[in-house]
């Protein structure tokens, strides 16, 4: 298990991570998602050992990770660059870490054979990392991760440098890997997709600081935070005061919502695009701004009287309203989401 | 169609036209002038070769090999030989200070790099006789390395500092180690640092990352340092006439007073050979060694 | 990563070493003594005796015409040379005869050019030291001004081209003006390099008509006298002003590496 606590560092009058405590299980698929500059890089960099915190501790399995040097730590990463050596073919590079445990000429040629099989580069061995196209090229920096058996893999970043095809096939193999080898993976991403689609669990990272802890399920339909309702997926909020039944907003009346906050306090209610009809007895009303076909869901942009946002509604398919035509919209009061401010 | 091919011909000829006028203006007066006082003068040079000195100076047109016999006598081989260890190690302790300065300024805020780094340039860009003369000055009788020493009590009377192959070597270094710092910092500064992140996070210690990965991928700039002080050392010879007090001489000498002493301008070309084949062995590592990274 | 501390010993020695001997001539060029060793308080008797000396003066006024001369032929010659290789000609073997005077030992090519004067039979004179330093200076000024050249926008060019503008004054009107810092760094390097030389200046200046460094080196032969010191410093001083000033200009120390 890796424990993090309290961790904060600063460059100058930057603070990069405030306070962050994180507990990361055995065997876990854990991403830190947030946009850039939020400090989840950094701690990827304290993990590996290239940087130290000014406070706090990190702990695997109960031993003190900060107290040895980066080049003993059982942790490996995958640089978002790849980092490979372009001096080194296929092979060599990915019995680089092998060779500093001193292990025999034949374990490692035998290990490093296994696992270019495992990521479909065997007959790639004897090729140089400008050879390759880029999938290949992540493929082998995964691999010269992997080979160490770490008890801890980063990966910053590791789809990031990938087109689209090619990164949603990387998306399943990474999770196959995982799997099979059952090592410890923090992932590190400003795609929300990706973390949603990668991880067992994602902390969303803002401003150096931990906003929530979840699985994907609970953070897409329970955000803790307005930065999280903002940041993962898309969103309508409403601004206004927590009441027994919901929101009471200023311009709009009573939407509805579940509460648990004390009535009166400042709130935000989050309401996701898909979980809005426009059928329904009509909460909200007003009038169609703009409709975009996407082929599975249509978006529909919706100018609400007292709000200067449209609302976005998503619909399965295809829609019959069009621009211009006056709409009502509902949804359930389970599907509101109430956020302290 | 037709009319287009017949009104096309012309404008072609006159893209072609105005194209060979734009290299014959470039190109023309500056390669004329390398023609005739670089090629030329290289090659008359060369063609001195295969012919003897006549009695009183001059040469005799008559094909000979006896020059290259003269080159592998023991008297003269020697000197080449001599030479070869001397620049050999001038080099390789400009190498050894020199890496690891570079390394440092890659390393420095950029501010403070462009002042380091000018700080390497200026001493290269004042007078080469001067710099030499300083360190007569340093290392004579009474100089101040002398002076110093005997201070501190390390001596009691003065070292012989001058006119040994130790002055040759430090005077070699003096005057060429800043064209071994920038090739060097050149080829560090380029390096992607993650490489070397990468090499400590897959378990390697700092020496290990340097031996297998900061030094290969540097190859290139450290060849190309070694080819900036190694054919000028070589080919000296004002440094070892100034500090080598005329007991020792190099090749540089000898070359030079074949041509403006004993006159045997012959020998002297095919002395020269050696400076020149230096040169080829060192520029062809270089393009290996480029075509490698 | 972090900085190792051993390193830090071969960096400051590097300093001090490249930094001591000229400290040590700057500060005894104002020595009292007679001594070249031991400072005896301050004066500028040395500087005195320099500017009655009229070896000096001639061979500095040699210097100057030379410096001048080679580097007004290098520059014109050079700056033509870069354009030509970079926009009209692929030639690899052109590039490498363009940069050859700078890798060739200097000794080599002064007894080239020595070779060469006898045989066309000429009387060596300052104008065979300002030919012969054309010939490195032009390969400096190249490879400057092709630095430049790489960095410089073609577009630019072709708009002018475009626009109705002949090569010509595509060249005067566009292509000078963008190249004007590297074609000045380029001739205050052909300068500096041309008034510090002496090998090659050994071979083709006329006994009679030496250039300040032959003079300096006859100088240093004869014996240490710290008239040399005095002479040193301010060369120095010119050296210093020239490169601070081109390094202004452009980045010289990375179109040098």
């Amino acid at each position: 298990m890796l424990q993090i606590t309290g961790v904060s560092r600063r460059f100058g009058d930057i603070t990069a991570l405030s306070e962050v405590s994180l507990e990361i299980r055995q065997g876990e698929f854990f991403a830190l998602l947030g946009p850039s500059g939020c400090g989840k890089t950094t701690l990827l960099r304290i993990l590996a050992g290239f940087e130290a915190p000014d406070e706090g501790t990190v702990t695997l399995d109960g031993e003190d990770l900060l107290r040895q040097a980066a080049h003993r730590r059982p942790v490996n990463l995958m640089f978002q660059s790849y980092a490979l050596f372009p001096h080194m073919t296929v092979a060599k590079n990915v019995a680089y870490g092998l060779e500093r445990e001193k292990l025999a000429g034949a374990e490692i040629r035998r290990r490093v054979g296994e696992v270019l099989e495992k990521v479909g580069l065997d007959t790639m061995a004897g090729r140089k990392p400008q050879q390759l196209s880029g999938g290949q090229r992540q493929r082998v920096a995964l691999a010269r991760a992997i080979v160490k058996r770490p008890r801890l893999l980063l990966l910053d970043e590791p789809l990031s440098a990938l087109d689209k095809k090619v990164r949603a096939e990387m998306q399943l193999e990474l999770k196959r890997l995982q799997n099979e080898v059952g090592i410890t993976f923090v992932v590190v991403t400003h795609d929300q997709e990706e973390a949603m689609s990668l991880a067992d669990r994602i902390a969303v990272f803002s401003e150096g600081r931990v906003q929530q802890v979840d699985a994907p399920v609970e953070l897409y339909e329970r955000p803790r935070t307005p930065f999280v309702a903002g940041f993962v997926g898309a969103n309508n909020l409403f601004e206004g005061r927590a009441c027994s039944v919901g929101l009471a907003s200023d311009g709009l009346g009573v939407l509805p919502g579940v509460s648990t906050l004390p009535d009166g306090t400042p709130a935000l209610l989050a309401v996701r695009p898909e979980r809005l009809r426009l059928d329904g007895q009509g909460v909200l009303r007003g009038d169609v701004v703009d409709v975009s076909f996407y082929g599975g869901v249509s978006h529909v942009s919706v100018r609400v009287a007292g709000r200067s946002t449209p609302v976005l509604v998503a619909t399965q398919g295809a829609t019959q309203v069009q621009a211009g035509s006056p709409v009502a919209l509902s949804w359930s009061a389970g599907d509101g989401v109430l956020i302290p401010q | 169609m037709a009319r287009s091919t017949v009104s096309g011909a012309p404008v072609k000829s006159q893209a072609r036209r105005s194209r060979a006028l734009g290299r014959l203006v470039f190109l023309g007066p500056g390669l004329t002038y390398l023609i005739v006082l670089l090629l030329v003068p290289l090659a008359l040079l060369l063609s001195y070769i295969p012919f003897r000195r006549g009695r009183f100076g001059g040469i005799v047109y008559e094909l000979t090999g006896e020059n290259f016999t003269r080159l592998i006598d023991p008297l003269y081989l020697d000197v080449v030989l001599g030479s070869l260890k001397i620049a050999t190690i001038a080099t390789v302790i400009a190498l050894l200070v020199g890496y690891p300065t570079a390394y440092l300024i890659a390393q420095l805020p950029r501010k403070w790099k462009t002042i380091a780094l000018v700080a390497i340039v200026l001493p290269f860009w004042t007078n080469f006789l001067v710099r030499i003369y300083a360190w007569i000055i340093l290392l004579s009788g009474p100089g101040l390395v002398n002076s110093t020493l005997m201070d501190l009590g390390l001596i009691d009377k003065p070292l012989e500092l001058l006119y040994n192959q130790g002055t040759i070597i430090t005077g070699l270094i003096y005057s060429y180690l800043p064209l071994m710092v920038l090739p060097l910092y050149a080829a560090i500064e380029k390096l992607d640092p993650q490489l070397r992140e990468a090499s400590a996070n897959l378990g390697a210690r700092p020496a290990r990352t340097f031996l297998s990965v900061t030094l290969p991928l540097t190859l290139p700039g450290v060849i190309t340092g070694c080819l900036f002080v190694f054919v000028p050392s070589f080919g000296n010879f004002v440094v070892p006439e100034l500090l080598g007090g005329g007991r020792s001489i190099m090749v540089g000498n000898l070359i030079r007073d074949q041509f403006l002493k004993a006159r045997d301008w012959p020998f002297g070309a095919t002395l020269s050979l050696a400076l020149i084949a230096v040169l080829i062995v060192l520029l062809l590592l270089q393009a290996w060694s480029a075509r490698r990274a | 990563m972090r900085r190792p501390r051993l390193m830090y010993v071969p960096f400051w020695m590097t300093y001090v070493f490249l930094y001591t001997p000229i400290v040590v001539l700057v500060v005894m060029s104002f020595n009292s003594d007679d001594s070249p060793y031991t400072f005896g308080g301050f004066s500028l008797k040395w500087y005195g005796e320099l500017a009655s000396d009229a070896n000096v003066r001639e061979g500095l006024i040699n210097t100057l015409i030379v410096a001048v001369g080679s580097t007004v032929l290098a520059t014109a010659l050079g700056t033509l040379l870069a354009v030509g290789l970079a926009r009209h000609s692929r030639s690899r073997l052109l590039d490498a005869i363009s940069v050859m005077p700078a890798v060739l030992p200097d000794l080599v090519l002064g007894i080239g050019l020595l070779v060469f004067y006898a045989t066309i039979k000429a009387t060596l004179g300052l104008y065979s030291v300002v030919l012969a330093h054309t010939v490195f200076g032009m390969a400096f000024v190249t490879a400057v001004v092709r630095t430049r050249l790489a960095n410089s926008d073609t577009s630019l060019e072709e708009a002018s081209r475009d626009l109705g503008a002949t090569p010509f004054t595509t060249f005067f009107r566009i292509t000078l003006p963008q190249l004007a810092p590297g074609i000045v760094a380029g001739a205050l390097l052909a300068f500096t390099l041309s008034i510090d030389e002496f090998v090659i200046a050994s071979f083709t200046a006329a006994p009679l008509e030496p250039t300040l460094p032959i003079v300096i080196y006859s100088m240093v032969r004869f014996g240490v006298t710290p008239e040399i010191n005095a002479l040193a410093t301010l060369l120095l001083a010119v050296s210093f002003t020239v490169v601070i000033a081109a390094q202004r200009m452009t980045r010289l120390t990375e179109s040098l590496s």
